[in-house]
């Protein structure tokens, strides 16, 4: 489709964009106390946009930009996760005690940037836009996660992001290029017919290109070996900015490893191939799940080890991270619906999970476990609310995690016995992670006693809280709706141009 | 009210949560009694289900079935036959008298009130859940408020008891979910319990998965599941640091009703929908069993806590479940067919979890009483007790003696029918498991001679007797001890059907097979 037809089908970023020129000039017009207004504008543009998300029709294929862009259900059902944790982050934002003596108008900027970058990533089948996409996303990453300019850890976080981010997007540029440079083109589409004609010769070339495309990929979505600054970002940065960070681009990069992978890597293309890139001597499935396996085991052990809370959810991320790449080696429909659903449950959890730390750092200043003490005792309904995700988190009945992690599983019992033990160590994994999980709830209501004042936190992070626990909840009874729309939207442009 | 009976028994508790939630927590009076109407209406309808069904018809009885969530076949389906029935009048007993056993639980009452009708209703659901994934979901709904129940009202080693219970039982129920989700691959992607029971056998027969019957390696992952519950050597060392640091209340349903959802999915999954490999398996069933018996009665012998020395003896006192079960193969061709001792030895497995449920009831809550006068539970600590609390010394003997397995109380029958049964088979086995009771009586006798008899010790010359409370929840569980000790045949008729189908299950698909 040519530019002018494809303004159609792009009205969300336009809109996004619109409200980021928009708030960068109104951000002039607030005074460093009022500069949270911005907030405010950035938030009405993300609504209007993920309204306009919604009322997007989803029975059209097809691209966009000269084939740069995917128009299709699996890049809308990416961006509507991408919409609701943006809305739910800008939210907190405004009322955690962090950005007390800062000034957050660019904060608010940076995260339309981020946004803008997400859904193109989601979206992107041509190997520039997917480098483009995943930059903006990046670098703007790199400066929210440096925001606290005056606390050291805070810098320090974002310097070891950079540096981490420039290493792996050079890896991944050196594959992408090596790619180009095999097949001559830079349509992810045309590359795979090239790639299943090219015969033995390109061998190495090809897993070379892989491996280097993965790094890149991996580290978006914090997959062991690629996940050092994931622990250091995620204590040094801004509360809500971690919880971010968690959610919104790992979504964005498990939709574009499953694009990307489905679409260059396999024998006949998204959807419809039972084999990896047969043309490479390499065992593509057990090394992916090789992969799940120690990014989920190393998440879930190091995370025992922590005192800092949001230390410990950053490596239960990695972990939860391991979780859903389990489902990607089977190549089948089964396994992305799995991490699809799973990545809309681990939204309300995770991003939940993160908030009642915010609730306890504005509180008592701190964030590690000595501060959850008798937390359950202080603030009952906080407490009910952060166990109801630490279960779900766990993947216990009758929670939305527990839903996640049965269609993941499913997914990967479906393939058949040959890996059946990868779901073996998954279930034990989860076991595992029930120890650290449930140190939380132990320190909010089995250490400490009894309090005569029960008080609640600011209205705003009550009703977000509730917002995320509920369905948390309901979903984990009756998630028909859900699984459906899930369903509805695996189908993502597969056709050769 | 009848066509959704089962619904009722589920859902009764949770509504009795619901409303304590909604009580001002200084109101701990009217909590209490909430929990106790709740568990209370539930026992009656339990009472009412029992009167209504009919032990001569084969099957499931009261199925409700309500479609849940069609894209993976998971439905809302309820039974009951003459396995689960003695559980569903088991639970709501014992969950009604634990509740006056709790009633003065100092903190947090109405925390505990709610999580306890929780912990109800989940027990109940597991025992009349026949879709797999609602059985799996009750499963784990009820370690949750297990969970909170040892850590936060529990003993001085709470904590570490509580989260080891969770650790154990979660390990085990994981890899049931990895079975469950096989089977449904497998079997024509279906949760329904009564379907898979027909097709599993079938659909299973033949396969291999790495060289080994598919149906052993879906044995195994389920007999582990279930094993760690029971608490089959060497799974058990969860439960004698839970029994003794968990509260009276929470050891009573601990005994009582979750031990028996091991012995209950052993029966239920694995003999009903993979017959065949109970051939293969049933020798180290046996064996286990017998590890059970001797082990638990040593460690009881050698501990001076009588919390303990009861929580030993629930070991000891499944591994003649675990024989009786064993027996099943009696009725095999190659073991001449004998049928009766099949139905015996399966019959007394049963019952045994019924009278462990009664009988351990019973024990923890007269250990709980002399726990709250003296607050120590040192066997040697006590003495000449008898004097001072006759009425006490007199239940502690009923129910010690029915521990100990006296002919004359409901415990005698069903060991001796889990030694009637497996003796044909496993005679080996059963001569040396006999010892067990004889080790049962050394330690029974030894602990209430201790505690009961001799010089009293002066220090407790004021210990008031037993109360009326507590009598109002010891005295019922000693009345079926003595009653079903003296006629059991109301409860023999009332699962004997059942029992026969098993039978049938296991003999006709997999009797043929000379595995064993």
């Amino acid at each position: 489709m040519d530019n002018l037809q494809s303004i159609q089908y792009f009205w969300p970023e336009l809109i996004i964009v619109f409200t980021l020129i928009i708030t960068i000039f109104v951000d002039f017009l607030y005074s460093d106390s009022a500069s949270y207004r911005t907030g405010y504008w950035s938030l009405a543009g993300l609504v209007i946009s993920s309204l306009v998300l919604s009322i997007q029709g989803i029975d059209v294929v097809t691209t966009l930009f000269r084939d740069m862009l995917a128009y299709d259900p699996f890049a809308l059902f990416f961006k509507v996760i991408i919409a609701i944790s943006t809305i739910f982050i800008i939210l907190v934002s405004l009322s955690t005690n962090e950005y007390k003596n800062t000034r957050v108008g660019e904060h608010f900027i940076l995260i339309l940037v981020m946004v803008l970058g997400m859904m193109l990533m989601v979206s992107s089948i041509d190997l520039i836009m997917v480098y483009l996409a995943i930059e903006t996303v990046s670098i703007s990453s790199f400066i929210l996660a440096g925001y606290l300019k005056s606390e050291r850890r805070s810098s320090e976080s974002s310097l070891k992001y950079v540096i981490y981010g420039a290493f792996s997007s050079g890896l991944m540029l050196f594959g992408l290029s090596i790619l180009f440079g095999l097949t001559g083109t830079t349509k992810i589409f045309e590359i795979r017919e090239v790639l299943i004609n090219i015969g033995g010769d390109a061998q190495f070339a090809i897993i070379l290109a892989g491996v280097f495309i993965l790094a890149g990929f991996g580290y978006k979505i914090s997959a062991v070996p690629f996940h050092f600054w994931t622990p250091d970002v995620y204590e040094g940065a801004p509360t809500p900015i971690t919880a971010y960070l968690s959610v919104a681009p790992k979504a964005a990069g498990f939709a574009l490893i499953i694009r990307f992978f489905h679409t260059v890597f396999t024998d006949t293309g998204a959807l419809t191939s039972t084999s990896w890139l047969s043309q490479t001597a390499l065992p593509w499935p057990e090394i992916m799940a090789i992969l799940a396996v120690i990014t989920m085991t190393l998440g879930n052990l190091v995370a025992i080890q922590q005192d800092n809370v949001k230390r410990m959810l950053a490596y239960s991320s990695i972990a939860h991270a391991g979780y859903m790449l389990m489902a990607i080696p089977m190549l089948s429909g089964e396994g992305i619906q799995a991490i699809m659903l799973y990545m809309l449950m681990y939204l309300m959890m995770n991003l939940g999970a993160f908030f009642v730390v915010i609730v306890v750092k504005n509180k008592t200043g701190g964030e590690t476990f000595e501060d959850f003490k008798g937390f359950g005792w202080k603030m009952p309904v906080v407490g009910v609310i952060m166990s109801i995700f630490m279960f779900s988190l766990i993947g216990l009945p009758p929670t939305a995690g527990f839903i996640g992690k049965f269609y993941l599983f499913a997914a990967v019992i479906k393939a058949g016995p040959g890996f059946y033990w990868l779901a073996v160590i998954g279930v034990i994994n989860s076991v595992i992670s029930l120890y650290y999980y449930m140190r939380v709830v132990r320190m909010m209501f089995l250490e400490g006693s009894k309090q005569e004042q029960t008080t609640l936190p600011g209205t705003l992070l009550t009703v977000l809280l509730i917002c995320l626990a509920v369905p948390t909840l309901l979903l984990g009874i009756y998630w028909a709706p859900v699984s459906d729309w899930v369903r509805n939207s695996l189908m993502f442009f597969t056709q050769g141009l | 009210m009848l066509t959704h009976i089962l619904s009722w028994l589920i859902w009764l508790p949770v509504v009795g949560m619901v409303i304590i939630v909604f009580i001002p927590r200084e109101r701990v009076d009217i909590v209490r009694i909430v929990a106790a109407v709740a568990t209370g209406l539930q026992l009656w309808l339990a009472i009412i289900l029992w009167t209504q069904f009919d032990p001569e018809v084969g099957g499931f009885q009261f199925m409700e079935r309500l479609k849940w969530i069609p894209s993976f076949n998971i439905a809302y389906t309820l039974g009951v036959d003459g396995l689960s029935l003695p559980m569903v009048l088991l639970t709501p007993l014992l969950s009604f008298l634990a509740i006056f056993v709790s009633w003065n639980i100092k903190q947090a009452e109405k925390g505990y009130f709610a999580l306890f009708l929780l912990l109800d209703a989940g027990m109940l659901g597991v025992f009349v859940a026949l879709d797999f994934f609602l059985f799996y979901v009750f499963w784990e709904v009820m370690l949750l408020p297990m969970y909170f129940l040892i850590g936060m009202w529990g003993g001085p080693q709470r904590i570490y008891a509580a989260i080891k219970f969770f650790l154990f039982t979660l390990f085990g129920s994981v890899l049931m979910l990895i079975a469950i989700l096989a089977l449904y691959f497998t079997c024509g992607q279906t949760f329904d319990m009564i379907t898979l029971m027909d097709t599993a056998p079938v659909a299973l027969d033949g396969v291999l998965w790495w060289g080994m019957s598919a149906i052993k390696v879906i044995w195994i992952l389920l007999f582990i599941g279930f094993a760690i519950k029971v608490p089959i050597f060497p799974f058990h060392t969860w439960l004698p640091l839970a029994h003794v640091e968990a509260p009276t209340a929470v050891s009573v349903i601990l005994a009582g009703v979750l031990l028996k959802m091991g012995v209950y999915g052993l029966l239920r999954v694995n003999y009903g929908m993979l017959p065949e490999a109970v051939w293969w398996f049933v020798g180290a069933i046996a064996v286990l069993g017998l590890i059970n018996v001797i082990w638990g009665a040593l460690c009881a012998l050698a501990q001076k806590d009588l919390k303990k020395l009861v929580a030993y003896s629930s070991i000891n006192h499944m591994g003649y479940a675990l024989l009786g079960m064993a027996a099943v193969v009696a009725a095999g061709e190659m073991n001449g067919n004998n049928f009766a001792a099949a139905q015996a030895g399966l019959s007394g497995a049963v019952f045994q979890m019924f009278n462990h449920g009664t009988i351990s009831a019973m024990l923890f809550i007269l250990v709980g009483v002399i726990y709250d006068r003296a607050h120590h539970r040192e066997i040697g600590g006590f003495g000449g007790l008898a004097k001072q609390m006759p009425i006490f010394a007199g239940i502690t003997a009923v129910a010690f003696f029915a521990g100990l397995g006296l002919p004359g109380l409901s415990g005698f029958i069903s060991e001796f029918m889990c030694f009637v049964g497996a003796f044909p088979v496993f005679k080996t086995i059963v001569i040396i498991s006999t010892l067990g009771i004889l080790i049962n009586a050394a330690y029974f006798l030894r602990a209430y001679q201790r505690v009961f008899f001799g010089e009293l010790n002066e220090k407790y010359t004021d210990l008031p007797e037993i109360n009326s409370r507590e009598l109002f929840a010891v005295v019922p569980l000693a009345i079926i001890t003595i009653f079903l000790g003296i006629f059991p045949a109301p409860f023999l008729n009332m699962i004997r059907t059942t029992m026969t189908e098993i039978i049938d299950q296991v003999v006709t698909l997999g009797g043929t097979i000379g595995l064993f």
